[in-house]
């Protein structure tokens, strides 16, 4: 019967304040069910305040194939990290 | 076990005749009980004259009715956790498997506080796992509708959804109880009846207004288990003494509530209420159906076998 039934992303987050992250998969007849289940599987120890389903068919997944178009560009710019500037003493808490 | 339970009936404090003679847990619960309610409005008549007596024979009935209260409460929960516990491994789909674990597991829970107030108000020295595992059937004093078979998944949807709308609005109002013990156990368990409401509601609502052999099965079902809710409303001396004092809740305050909310998911469910039967289920007096002595055989095989094992 699982297999009829669609599947859903799971999002929890885990307190106020942090963001919601992907923890796995439900399978669920619809959005309330995959919310009931997703606390029924994920949350039993206290693992969350908030959860988000997702149907998994909603998402737009990059190629695997691509991997050298979308990312290998950005592989020789390490520039883009911040670690060429001296951080004043000062300046704590960064 | 007939003749510990004597025992400990011998032993209630300062009892009266008629007291004494109600068996906390004996077998002829029913008319021990009609004593007791008896005993109890007497006593009160001599308390209002100032006699000591009447004082302690009136609190002592009202020690009963306590505890007769608390195992019914707690017998409900656990008699239905053990007969959700009976899916895991073996629910349509491992989510489900968790879910009815996760709702039995609430139950238990609930059994657990309730009875070991039970123990404590009893005062013979018996923990939860006493009252639990070396009671038989006749001192049990759960809601005949909790002990029924799961049978196929729509029976237990249904069961469920009767019992958690009856447990959401009771434990709604015990939470307010004058008994600041039962309230606070009241108050955590109604959070746990308002998600188990939820997710059996839900089902209910899947399955009524879901192809036709779900919803035949489901109408099925709240067909057959039907007769069983005359009991969940139906007082008797120790609720009608236990809402004097103002422990519980009136039932009939608490029928038109349970009954809003069966309607309303039953309309969106598609399903008809079927009228209501007049049937002398006994449960909460200690007369249970055939299914109860086969469910409790299993659940209480390991303690009675090796008393006190510990894992």
């Amino acid at each position: 019967m699982t297999n009829d039934w669609p599947l859903f992303e799971v999002f929890i987050r885990s307190r106020s304040g942090l963001e919601h992250k992907h923890v796995g998969s439900v399978h669920a007849a619809d959005a309330r069910m995959a919310i009931e289940h997703a606390r029924d599987v994920y949350t039993r120890r206290q693992e969350g305040v908030s959860i988000w389903v997702v149907p998994s068919s909603d998402i737009t997944a990059s190629d695997p194939a691509e991997a050298d178009s979308l990312f290998e560009p950005a592989r020789d710019k390490v520039y883009r990290h911040p670690t060429f500037y001296a951080i004043p003493d000062e300046v704590k808490n960064l | 076990m007939n003749a510990s339970a004597r025992s400990s009936v011998e032993g209630v404090p300062a009892a009266t005749g008629a007291n004494a003679a109600s068996g906390v847990l004996g077998v002829a619960g029913g008319a021990a009980c009609a004593a007791a309610g008896g005993t109890g409005a007497a006593a009160g008549s001599v308390g209002a004259t100032g006699g000591a007596a009447g004082a302690t024979g009136e609190a002592a009935a009202r020690a009963e009715s306590l505890l007769r209260y608390l195992l019914r409460l707690g017998d409900t929960s656990l008699v239905l956790g053990q007969r959700l516990g009976e899916w895991v491994g073996h629910a349509p789909a491992l989510e489900e498997d968790l879910g009815l674990a996760n709702l039995a597991l609430d139950l238990v829970g609930q059994a657990r506080l309730l009875l070991t107030y039970a123990g404590e108000v009893e005062g013979k020295g018996r923990d939860e796992d006493a009252l639990a595992f070396f009671r038989d059937a006749p001192q049990f004093l759960n809601l005949t509708l909790a002990e029924h078979p799961n049978g196929d998944f729509a029976h237990t949807i249904v069961r469920q959804v009767l019992l958690d709308a009856w447990q959401l609005e009771l434990y709604e109002a015990l939470s307010k109880s004058a008994d600041t013990r039962l309230a606070a156990i009241a108050a955590k368990a109604v959070k746990e009846s308002r998600y188990h409401f939820r997710f059996s509601s839900g089902w209910l609502v899947r399955l009524g207004d879901g192809t036709e052999e779900s919803h035949g099965r489901a109408q099925g079902a709240v067909n057959n288990l039907w007769r069983f809710t005359d009991e969940l409303f139906a007082p008797d001396e120790v609720d009608e003494q236990m809402a004097a004092v103002g422990v519980a809740p009136r039932l009939a305050e608490l029928q038109p509530l349970w009954s809003a909310r069966i309607d309303e998911v039953f309309r969106e469910a598609t399903l008809q209420r079927p009228a209501s039967v007049r049937y002398p289920w006994h449960g909460k007096r200690g007369v249970h159906t055939e299914y109860l002595g086969h469910m409790l055989t299993e659940m209480q095989h390991l303690q009675r076998t090796y008393p006190g094992a510990q894992w």
